[in-house]
């Protein structure tokens, strides 16, 4: 069974991102750029996957600019087996990047594909369930534990109840919640394995894909900054501001 | 020429762009080294440091992650990346502590590089391997009691003996010796030549006593070595290498790695100081609001991009192979001597929290204090510079 595992290149989560002037977007200029980190669990629990024996090969994917060929050999590095990059400079949201992994589906005829529930850019968390609705495939969601017994598969999800386990048949998508699994350091001589390692470029073209975006950012602005708090000189005062300057009373 | 100016935004962090200057695997090498020495070396690193506690499996950790002979060839079971990969990995581990850096550095430079360098086929295959896993641990046998910058007046010896040598003699503040299982020591021959000799832990004669209650480096062990008749046998002699080229070639390849190390501590000295100064309010405004204190900062950061620069360059002579080896004498001198000046700075700048253990300046103060004396002062890299320069030896009579 092949498992395809979406990778992203996202600025690093330790990089305080600043605004850019215009308000057009967040400065990405020399900024530390990495693996979005629910991705780098996604590609763990394939690799999991095909060190028990389910799963005979893991393919990363990335969509975006050339540098996402980085993201891709650290997803080798880790243990993935060949990568594919889709190629393109356009800015691409959720919807253009399910189109781009539904075509590769077609292609690859995956038995699994694991995704990051999330970007941490962005944080849409919309691209596993778009992806799942193209492919009509049945999907599970913010996975934290994935079993393969017989052909089918068992997805333990967090909901804000607690836990819920659904099974369902193969092929399928799931996306990976924080908790599936601690993804394992990479090793310096693995970095080295992973250069030699397959990766094959395609143009949204060539997939025969449209991503021109669908949606127009508007405005990008910083979060407003707190106010000082104010001291009240009673109870009287504070019930009566809760009440009707805050209204939360 | 366009006279449309665009703003680049300065980092603070890495003025230069470093990162940018390397290519695409030595920036993952980077980042793997980085992520386990934030991870798994920065939580123990106070305690350690505190009650003087070495943690043997740190080396099996750094084997398994190809952190043990960077630049040994992977049939060895090295990482056989480049001498830049080796410098950034130095900078990160040496960014939490100078002793964890210490550990790796004499593991690699110090006694994977002479076997890899001077060592038969069969030594290669017998010591590389472990070494680089982390399942044995290696210390370099050099300096003793009575000779430290002048190595070549050693007293041990190696007396000739049928089907080996017998070695007598005591090598002092040897890193990782009390630990050891293999121990690259230099001696004397009957013909007064230096040569280097493969021991193993328990062979009849040897000792490594540990040496106690330093004031630096107190999560890096160190010890003694006393040879007392140790018999070697003619296989675990390096067959061809005879003076003080030998040890020297290891004492380059590891200074190298310090060069980069001291300006990792250096790194985590400016980061702390820059982030306290900006908590703490006196006189009702941040410390960072006072002209001395960005003065401050801005000489470390000055020293810190500069020096970085400097051995980013070396890396790539020494990967090209056109590094003199007086350049090494150049950055090592460099980068520790402006790394301890930048720890005392922020020492300064911390106040009375700087001296508290768990504000982690102090610490790096005493272990640069250790880093800028071994391997070479601070003032004898100065005279191996002025002979260079002049062509008259300073410490010879």
């Amino acid at each position: 069974m092949k498992v395809l595992v979406p990778v992203k290149r996202v600025v690093d989560y330790n990089v305080k991102v600043r605004v850019k002037s215009d308000n057009t977007g967040v400065d990405i200029a020399n900024v530390k750029m990495s693996m979005n980190p629910f991705d780098e669990i996604a590609i763990e629990e394939a690799v999991r996957l095909r060190e028990k024996g389910v799963a005979t090969e893991v393919i990363a994917v990335s969509c975006g600019v050339t540098q996402c060929q980085e993201t891709l050999r650290t997803a080798m590095a880790i243990g993935a087996d060949r990568a594919i990059l889709v190629q393109t400079d356009v800015e691409l949201q959720p919807l253009a990047v399910a189109k781009l992994l539904k075509a590769l589906i077609d292609k690859e005829q995956p038995g699994l594909i694991i995704l990051g529930k999330q970007a941490i850019d962005d944080d849409c968390n919309q691209t596993g369930q778009m992806l799942a609705a193209l492919a009509d495939l049945p999907q599970g969601t913010f996975a934290s534990k994935v079993e393969i017994d017989a052909g089918v598969l068992k997805v333990t999800r967090e909901i804000d109840g607690g836990l819920e386990t659904i099974s369902m048949n193969l092929p399928a998508v799931i996306t990976a919640d924080l908790r599936l699994n601690e993804p394992r350091y990479v090793t310096l001589p693995n970095i080295m394995k992973a250069k030699k390692k397959q990766l094959d470029t395609f143009t949204p073209e060539a997939l025969g894909v449209d991503v021109s975006p669908r949606l127009k950012t508007l405005k990008v602005s910083e979060p407003a900054k707190r106010g000082a708090g104010i001291k009240v000189p009673d109870v009287a005062t504070l019930v009566d501001k809760l009440k009707n300057e805050a209204k939360v009373i | 020429m366009s006279t449309k100016s665009t703003k680049n935004t300065f980092s603070w962090e890495d003025p230069f762009h470093l990162s940018a200057q390397l290519s695409d695997d030595e920036r993952q090498v980077q980042d793997a080294a980085r992520v386990y020495c934030q991870e798994k070396l920065l939580p123990r690193v106070t305690e350690a440091f505190r009650h003087e506690n070495t943690d043997v499996s740190i080396f099996r950790e750094m084997g398994e992650l190809g952190l043990l002979g960077v630049t040994i060839p992977e049939i060895y079971g090295g990482s056989g990346l480049n001498y830049v990969c080796y410098g950034l990995v130095a900078r990160e581990v040496e960014r939490v502590d100078s002793g964890y850096r210490s550990m790796m550095s004499v593991q690699s430079s110090l006694v994977m590089v002479p076997i890899n360098e001077f060592g038969s086929q069969a030594q290669k295959q017998k010591y590389l391997p472990k070494l680089a896993r982390g399942e044995w641990i290696g210390c370099f046998g050099l300096t003793e009691p009575n000779h430290g910058s002048d190595p070549g007046s050693m007293v041990t010896r190696a007396k000739a003996v049928p089907g080996g040598y017998s070695l007598s003699g005591a090598k002092m503040w040897i890193t990782n010796s009390p630990i050891a299982d293999v121990f690259v020591v230099w001696a004397k021959d009957d013909g007064g030549q230096i040569r280097g000799f493969i021991l193993e832990k328990g062979w009849k004669g040897l000792t490594a006593p540990a040496i106690h209650s330093k004031v630096g480096l107190r999560a890096s062990i160190t010890g003694e070595i006393v040879l007392d008749e140790v018999f070697c046998p003619e296989e675990n002699a390096f067959p061809d290498v005879r003076g003080l080229k030998g040890p020297f070639t290891c004492l380059n390849s590891a200074r190298y790695g310090i060069a980069w190390g001291a300006l990792g501590a250096a790194e985590d000295c400016y980061f702390r100081a820059r982030q306290y100064v900006l908590d703490r309010h006196q006189f009702g405004r941040p410390l960072a609001a006072n002209q001395l204190i960005q003065k401050k900062l801005a000489d470390m950061l000055t020293e810190i991009s500069l020096g970085l620069q400097g051995c980013l360059r070396l890396g790539r002579m020494k990967d090209e192979g056109t590094a003199a080896v007086e350049i090494t004498s150049i950055l090592k001198r460099n980068s520790c001597g402006k790394a301890l000046d930048i720890a005392r700075l922020a020492r300064d700048m911390m106040g009375g929290n700087g001296i508290s253990d768990e504000f982690g300046v102090a610490r790096h103060l005493v272990n640069l204090e250790v880093v800028n004396t071994y391997e070479g002062t601070h003032d004898v890299h100065a005279l191996i510079l002025g002979r260079a320069i002049t062509g008259i030896a300073a410490f010879t009579n």
